[in-house]
């Protein structure tokens, strides 16, 4: 299925590209606009970007694969990273990451098995003081025990169900 | 002067809705920038800025006022302002505050310094994970665009000043500042070859200043008290100010607070981080982020020389030299950005050197050779000195004390033939972690890393039922 960015995300785009002297710098913006009515980033939504911005393909590829963000394969509606960096490593990172990886019965890298969440490792996400700490899609959830962890997921989950 | 001002940068924190325009309005700001625009020349405001002694809050400390300096566009060429909020170094996490609570106090940073420098035009550079703080700008801009102080005419004068955030998409190297401008250009964040420097040939091709988030916060404070004034609220000569400190791992408080430039790290961990987390004693610290190689307690300032920079400091501990720029490069490390990293005695250096060292490989950008095969060997070495001797597994079969040796030659031959200070940021701290703590290393060389302190996730097999 061909990608089409809609109507009025591509109303963005334009005013996007006017916040630059060069159409280019619009590339990562779009992107994201992309990604997020996509879900991950496509062979089909790097031609669209292409086009749409005047590059060529490898262009577009080629800053995809840099940024960590950009998914490049289809992921579950949650995506949930969990810090391992030093400042969260020593509050129990290991912890929580091993606690969602039972509870979601898939290692990091890996979607659960009831397909509603996708576990990545993060580094240091600018929250080491509220360490340990869990970013899932937009949002952080911070100063982690597990018992407020379950709850979360658990409210994750219930959404996704609606 | 008996006035004793212990907070500037975060007076509004505390507010009721601080992100406001309302609130933050209420509490003085804007009253700065249009006093600056309506009534200041730019010279002059870039007098104050460096009679400040402000240091970037960055990382490396470069003096704002003489980076400003550097600007000499041509006729045909715009000026472009880009702050920094990157914000990726791990262990730092004190920009979000700004952009969280106080956006407004940023803009009215980025209104003077563009009138100051010359620039119609500024980008914010946001890390993407940070979409909050991103929103949270996004709003204030409107906000201010809406009561005509950013957009053609701020504060009535005819100087227009467009403010544009920008999102990156997750990788540490965009925060090194041609990284950034290659980013922001819709490119692959990879740090350019200086020269030309960003002052000179910046975002798309113009003369360009790259500022810290921080930085740009502190101008309408310059401003306000003077640029003398302000660099005597610090406890340093020419590092000036009040600025924010993070503090995280084992203390009882961590977060980040606002102090005189010049605490000691003992204050820190002390006064503002609450102390040790359950009293456990403090085994090390990492003073600003974790390309700054680690600190000990128990290691005293080797200075006996009259004329040595940190004399008046010699036979103390580390921890009790006062926090700067200078005092912590002649103290072998690095102020950074002034975030430190506490340990207590339960942890295992080798574990941390490897955890750190992990983060450098995943954020190597690749270009150049040294760097991308330096880091991903580090932890190659690092994971076969973590592992228990044994006969099958074979990173752990073939290790010796000569590893040790290994992981400093690799460091050694990291540094200098790069692109970027990445490489450095990497060698450096590993230097300081294998020279001050080499019994762990050669421990571990010897027989392991007690499970207990590993933090080895990929070989373990599910336990419990997934729901
Ligand atoms: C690898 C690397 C990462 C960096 N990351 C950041 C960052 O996240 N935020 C930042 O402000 N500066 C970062 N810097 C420093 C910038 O290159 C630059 O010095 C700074 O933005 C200048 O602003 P200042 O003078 O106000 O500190 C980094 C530098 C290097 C080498
Ligand atoms: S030093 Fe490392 S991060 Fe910097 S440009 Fe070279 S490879 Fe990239
Ligand atoms: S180490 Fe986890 S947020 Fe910084």
């Amino acid at each position: 299925m061909a990608f089409v960015l809609s109507a009025d995300r591509d109303r963005q785009v334009d005013e996007i590209i006017a916040r630059y002297p060069e159409r280019r710098a619009a590339l990562i913006p779009v992107l994201w606009l992309c990604q997020r009515q996509n879900g991950w980033i496509s062979e089909d939504v790097i031609g669209w970007v292409a086009n749409r911005l005047e590059l060529s393909t490898a262009q577009v590829q080629g800053v995809v694969t840099f940024y960590t963000m950009f998914h490049q394969h289809p992921v579950a509606k949650n995506v949930v990273w969990v810090c391992r960096t030093l400042s969260c490593d020593l509050r129990g990172a290991k912890v929580i990451q091993e606690h969602l990886e039972d509870r979601f019965g898939c290692h990091a890298g890996g979607t659960s098995q009831d397909g509603k969440f996708t576990l990545l490792k993060a580094e240091c996400l600018a929250a080491c003081g509220q360490a340990p700490m869990v970013q899932i899609n937009d949002d952080y959830f911070e100063n982690l025990d597990l018992e407020q962890l379950d709850r979360i997921i658990d409210e994750h989950a219930a959404k996704e169900a609606r | 002067m008996t006035e004793n001002i212990e907070k500037l940068l975060t007076t509004r924190y505390g507010l009721a809705d601080s992100w406001t325009l309302e609130v933050a309005e209420k509490h003085g700001a804007y009253k700065t920038a249009r006093r600056a625009l309506v009534a200041m020349q730019p010279d002059k405001i870039r007098e104050e800025v460096k009679k400040s002694n402000i240091r970037g809050r960055g990382g490396a400390g470069f003096p704002t006022g003489m980076k400003w300096g550097f600007l000499a566009p041509k006729d045909d060429e715009e000026v472009y302002l880009v702050i920094n909020a990157d914000e990726s170094e791990p262990g730092t996490f004190k920009d979000r505050t700004i952009m969280d609570l106080d956006p407004h106090r940023l803009i009215e940073g980025i209104l003077i310094t563009c009138w100051a420098i010359g620039a119609h035009k500024c980008w914010i550079y946001v890390r993407g994970e940070l979409q909050f703080s991103i929103d949270r700008l996004d709003a204030a801009l409107a906000e201010a665009r809406k009561a005509g102080y950013v957009g053609d005419r701020p504060f009535g004068m005819a100087y227009p000043i467009e403010i544009f955030t920008h999102s990156g998409a997750g990788a540490y190297i965009c925060g090194e500042e041609t990284g950034l401008l290659n980013s922001l250009e819709g490119k692959r964040g990879e740090p350019r070859l200086k020269p030309p420097f960003p002052a000179n040939k910046g975002a798309f091709g113009m003369p360009t200043i790259v500022n810290n988030v921080e930085t740009i916060a502190s101008v309408p404070d310059i401003i306000e008290l003077g640029g003398e004034k302000w660099s005597g609220l610090g406890r340093l000569p020419r590092d000036g100010g009040l600025r924010l400190y993070g503090i995280s791992g084992h203390v009882k408080t961590p977060g980040v607070y606002e102090a005189p430039v010049g605490i000691t790290m003992r204050e820190l961990i002390d006064v503002y981080g609450g102390g040790m987390l359950n009293d456990r004693p403090l085994k090390a610290v990492i003073p600003g982020g974790s390309s700054t190689p680690v600190l000990r307690p128990d290691r005293l300032v080797d200075a006996p020389k009259e004329d040595h920079p940190l004399h008046e400091w010699h036979g103390k501990s580390e921890i009790d030299v006062p926090m700067g720029v200078d005092t912590y490069r002649a103290l072998g490390t690095m102020l950074g950005t002034c975030c430190a990293i506490v340990m207590d005695d339960s942890v295992n250096m080798v574990e941390v050197t490897r955890n750190l060292m992990r983060f450098y490989k995943h954020e190597s950008c690749g270009q150049c050779t040294p760097c991308r095969e330096g880091s991903g060997w580090l932890v190659d070495v690092l994971d076969t000195l973590c592992t228990e001797p044994s006969p099958t597994d074979p990173r752990g079969k073939i290790k010796s004390e000569q590893d040790v040796e290994l992981l400093v030659d690799i460091a050694n031959n990291m540094m200098g033939n790069t692109i970027c200070a990445f490489a450095e940021g990497t060698a450096m701290p590993l230097l300081g972690l294998v020279q001050k703590f080499r019994d762990e290393f050669i421990e571990a060389a010897r027989g392991g890393v007690p499970e207990s302190t590993r933090h080895d996730d990929t070989t373990r097999s599910l336990v419990g039922s997934p729901s």
